[in-house]
């Protein structure tokens, strides 16, 4: 798995020049400052990085939450720098995955129900169970998120991420609001599901640790990539120091 | 079920309370546009079917004798379709066992039993065939208890004879049966009897005569050149001016119950769904700003703005879905209850129609308008709501420091009363629309409350100021003086004064009207003069008082002169100036000094009916019976009866009209200030939470929640006032009809209940929701994100 690095490997997303501007009133932040960044299939990337580096900015216009304002980025060599509102939204639904820090569950839909959601509008899903099956929730299926604990939840995000069978699994601080033990199970799961099926999978976090399982450590300073360092020697979640 | 269904359903289950909330004031919307416009239509599609069905003419005529051989010639008059010739004439009757006397409206039946218009339709029994046998109008023989072969007399131009029941019928003429006089129906004392022409032709000397002819036009066919033609051919014969269906009498008054009932269906629904539109408005809003997270992740997974729309579209389509079935359950039981109210008053061969399915459509497309133009701004909202942007918490609402809060400084209010105004001033929009919402409720109370206090100034000024005589003696032909004293003869009678009723054409310019002239001596006592401010006034000795609808429709006013057309006798034309206006409501009516009449038409001093007062008008029976064999007295109208079923009638009516109303405005308000607090409670829990944290007691916290709603429903009482008064001054303006007016009397009783309910309601609602704040649950609150 290791060689998955490897220029060889089919290349999922490209960026080029990609810079973001958000102007609130007078003031001017420029949140991405011409990244240029390829992603490969089947592997996990960890990004890292100080608050306010641009990293979510970088996720969202990926997952076609946002767009840019300038440079250019591709979609298996498909351009999405101008697609339409509506060009973002059936790519969403067909490719993408998200898990967000705060789990973004419905709450008044059960854990099939969240994960339901997504296989309404997805192409060839698995079932809800099989998903919340994966993440080692089948237990909790008819259980409300108020009735789950936080790890919990982002495990049901997790199966709502990946019920669709989405080519990328893109993942905002998923461990960020959980403590050491819950956060290791969600990685862990992040990492079968990544082995698993193959799925492309960015993990922002900022907490350094979690670098030690990921394929290719992306470092964010600024609006900009300032490393990338491919990691032999991965290890599992478990044996990661918090 | 799709999962975004389950959630519809489930986010609705959690919202219930505020959804039935406004499901209420949209059914309400429903439910009156159901019996005002349901039931207008079914009122006018029954007497459409009817009238088609029995052939109703389109032009009424009358004259005192005119032969068959013109019949012909008005037969002949371009566009005309059928005539039907008739003798009519009143009779007073005399029913065994009943000591008062009944009049009778005494209608010749064609020899070969086939009358071509406004076709009596038998019920039971059949036709009379022979002299002595008659067919009654069915609610007369109903209210007598009569049953076929019963025998009663009549009064055939002073013969008395006696003629048995053989049937009973029903006539498009007579859907709305009042007789002379009388205001509401009252079958016990006025009935319509079919005779055959040969016996009504010999009792009145009508041999090869008529006196009364009714006519239908071909279609697309213009009535008032022809209504012209008309009268051109009887003038000779002593004609009246022929009447359109507009002013013939039984019609007329469906017209204008017709005319209510639209007049509420404009007035009502627009509020009820106006409100609707607003409540919708409010609560969704505050729903799409609580799910901003959860549109962000519908989006971020695939949802297209389109499904996003339309799910948040949808939950208020739930709200329309359970207000438009209410709505039509009450409106159909409504407009039930009110179909049995018309076929009390009405006498139609069948029951009035149900109300037409189209109008349950559009109730059901205009509550689902009402309620989708309210979640149209929200749900577009949602829809554009950018993915990344709904990911992160809102920015918290600005406060700024205006002139309000250095006020609010000046005043050294309290914190809690700080906070209040603050959040008041926070949202200036919907704070007013708050206000506005309550004082609609008002409004509507004030705007049906002015009712019975309108009813009880005609009543007054109608009954009791104007018209005191006990009994009111007709006479046909015109009876010399020498008769009133004859009548004060009688047993039991205190008073009698003489009045006379000629038919008129009064004229000004284009503008005429037929009305019937009075005229009473001066100082009259039994029958006055009274005006809109209860001051009584005499005629001038040289000109003519108007009522003011008269006065307006004649475009005269006090010093013009009006031209006055009699009817009757040698049909003199005489040009008089309007020596005054009156407001009344009943009738058009105009009035000339008894001796200036006498005068003008150089006449002995004379009465067409004389005004008597009895003893004891509960226990005349000596005169009653003395006074049915009276020489050409054709029928006694009894004021007495008459107040007390007018009253009756109207006292029943109005405690379910003021009933109905006091509910609507409960909804309004409580949809309200329900829904205003709740969505207070919603945004402000955490603030709520922090400051009992903070150490503020229950009451305080409570006391800021509720104070804004509250302090919104005391301004709105103003307002509502306002507003009401507009309505019902509308209202007054839309009801008033030829028959009859109202008049606007707002008492300062009407708006103090007005406010007592609403207020009552909007604090009852606002406690409700501040009971919620006892189940705060401080850390759990606090814990949450938003
Ligand atoms: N919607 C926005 N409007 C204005 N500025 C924004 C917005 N989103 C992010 N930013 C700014 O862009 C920069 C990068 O933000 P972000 O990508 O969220 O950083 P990170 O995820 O690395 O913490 C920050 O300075 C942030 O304040
Ligand atoms: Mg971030």
């Amino acid at each position: 798995m290791a060689d998955v690095a490897a220029t060889s490997a089919e290349v999922v997303f490209q960026t080029e020049a990609l810079t973001k501007i958000y102007k609130t009133g007078d003031v001017e932040v420029r949140a991405l400052d011409g990244v240029d960044l390829q992603l490969y299939a089947a592997e996990l990337a960890v990004l890292l990085g100080p608050s306010g580096s641009g990293k979510s900015t970088l996720l969202n216009i990926l997952g076609g939450l946002d767009h840019p304002s300038g440079g250019q980025f591709w979609f298996r060599g498909r351009e999405l720098t101008g697609a339409s509102d509506r060009q973002l939204t059936r790519y969403r639904r067909e490719h993408v995955g998200f898990v967000f820090q705060f789990y973004n569950l419905v709450p008044s839909l059960t854990a099939r129900e969240n994960v339901q959601l997504v296989t309404d509008v997805a192409k060839s899903p698995m079932t809800p169970a099989e998903a919340l099956d994966l993440v080692g929730l089948s237990h909790r299926m008819d259980h409300f998120p108020a009735q789950m604990s936080g790890g919990e939840q982002q495990r049901v995000a997790i199966a709502r991420a990946i019920a669709k069978r989405p080519e990328v699994l893109l993942c905002d601080e998923p461990t960020g609001a959980l403590d050491s033990k819950t956060g290791t199970q969600v990685l862990e799961t992040l990492r079968q599901v990544n082995e698993e099926f193959g799925t492309t999978t960015v993990v922002i976090t900022h907490n350094a640790a979690i670098q030690q399982m990921a394929h290719r450590v992306i470092r964010f300073a600024d609006g900009n990539i300032a490393s990338v360092e491919v990691n032999d020697t991965r290890i599992s979640p478990a044996e990661i120091e918090w | 079920m799709q999962a975004l269904d389950i959630k519809l359903l489930r986010d609705f289950r959690r919202l219930w309370l505020q959804g039935a909330a406004i499901a209420l004031v949209l059914a309400a919307g429903v439910a009156v546009i159901l019996m005002s416009v349901g039931m207008s239509r079914a009122l006018n599609d029954t007497r459409t079917a009817y009238y088609d069905q029995n052939r109703f003419a389109h032009v009424f005529a009358s004259a005192r004798r005119a032969p068959e051989s013109l019949l012909s010639e008005l037969r002949a008059i371009p566009g005309v379709a059928e005539i039907e010739a008739q003798v009519r004439n009143y009779a007073v009757l005399d029913i065994p066992g009943r000591a008062k006397p009944a009049t009778g409206l005494l209608i010749s039946r064609p020899e070969d039993g086939m009358p071509r218009l406004n076709v009596p339709l038998l019920r039971s029994g059949r036709w009379p065939l022979a002299a002595g046998e008659v067919v009654v109008n069915e609610p007369f023989a109903t209210a007598n208890g009569f049953e076929l072969g019963d025998p009663f007399s009549v009064n055939l131009n002073g013969r008395k004879q006696v003629l048995t029941i053989t049937g009973t019928a029903l006539s498009p003429e007579f859907i709305y049966t009042i007789g002379p006089g009388a205001l509401i129906p009252q079958n016990e004392t006025f009935g319509i009897l079919w005779l055959p022409a040969e016996v009504m032709d010999a009792a009145f000397g009508m041999t090869g005569a008529f006196n009364t002819v009714a006519l239908t036009v071909l279609p697309r066919v213009s009535v008032e050149p022809i209504k012209d033609q008309v009268k051109l051919l009887l003038d000779p014969y002593g004609a009246t001016t022929p009447l359109g269906r507009d002013l013939q009498q039984s019609n007329a008054f469906l017209d204008a119950e017709i005319t209510q009932l639209e007049v509420l269906a404009y007035v009502l629904p627009p509020v009820f769904l106006g409100i609707t539109v607003f409540l919708v408005n409010m609560v969704m809003g505050r729903i799409v700003q609580l799910e901003r997270s959860e549109i962000g992740l519908l989006k971020a997974v695939g949802y297209t703005d389109y499904e996003i729309c339309l799910h948040y579209l949808m939950l208020a389509g739930l709200i329309a879905l359970i207000g438009v079935g209410v709505g039509w359950i009450a409106g159909t039981w409504l407009a039930h209850s009110m179909a049995q109210i018309y076929a009390k008053y009405y006498d139609f061969p069948f029951l009035v129609f149900g109300v037409p399915w189209s109008v349950y459509a559009w109730s059901a497309v205009l509550g689902l308008a009402a309620t989708s133009v309210g979640a149209l701004r929200s749900a577009l909202g949602a829809a554009r709501l950018a993915p990344a942007v709904a990911m992160s918490p809102p920015a918290p609402p600005r406060y700024k420091r205006n002139l309000m809060d250095r006020i609010v400084a000046y005043l050294r209010l309290s914190q809690p009363s700080r906070m209040i105004l603050r959040s008041l001033m926070r949202w200036p929009l919907r704070a007013s629309m708050t206000m506005f919402g309550m004082s609609l409720a008002v409004s509507v109370l004030v705007a049906s409350n002015f009712f019975p206090d309108s009813m009880d100034e005609i009543i007054d000024t109608g009954f009791y100021q104007s018209n005191r005589q006990d009994v009111l003696l007709l006479f046909d032909p015109d009876v010399p003086l020498a008769a009133m004293e004859e009548v004060a003869r009688l047993p039991d009678v205190l008073q009698v004064e003489p009045q006379q009723y000629q038919p008129v054409t009064l004229s000004r310019g284009s503008h005429e009207k037929q009305v019937s002239l009075s005229s009473m001596p001066n100082g009259a006592d039994l029958a006055r003069i009274v005006d809109g401010d209860g001051n009584i006034i005499t005629p001038d000795p040289f000109g003519v008082l108007l009522s003011d609808r008269l006065a307006k429709s004649l475009r005269a006013e006090v010093g013009d002169m009006v031209q006055v057309r009699f009817e009757s006798g040698r049909r003199e034309v005489f040009d008089l100036p309007v020596s005054g206006v009156i407001t009344q409501y009943f009738g058009l009516a105009a009035y000339v000094d008894l001796n200036a009449l006498n005068r003008l038409l150089r006449q002995s001093d004379r009465a067409t009916s004389i005004n008597v007062t009895l003893a004891n008008p509960d226990a005349a029976d000596e005169f009653e019976t003395r006074i049915k064999d009276f020489p050409r007295l054709v029928g006694t109208i009894n004021m007495t009866e008459n107040r007390k079923s007018f009253l009756e009638t109207l006292s029943s009516n109005i405690l379910v009209m003021t009933t109905v109303y006091a509910i609507l405005g409960t909804i309004i308000t409580v949809g309200v200030a329900y829904n205003a607090t709740r969505v207070q409670l919603s945004e402000r829990a955490r603030e709520l939470a922090s400051l009992r944290i903070l150490g503020f007691s229950q009451g305080e916290v409570a006391y800021i929640l509720a104070g804004e709603v509250l302090l919104l429903a005391l301004i709105a009482q103003p307002v509502g006032w306002m507003i009401g008064a507009l309505i019902a001054r509308a209202m007054t303006e839309g009801f008033s009809s030829d028959l009859y007016s109202m008049p606007l009397v707002l008492t300062g009783a009407t708006y103090a209940k007005a406010s007592l309910i609403v207020l009552a309601a909007a604090s009852g609602s606002v406690a409700l929701v501040a009971l919620r704040l006892t189940r705060l649950d401080l850390i759990s609150v606090m814990k949450t994100r938003e």
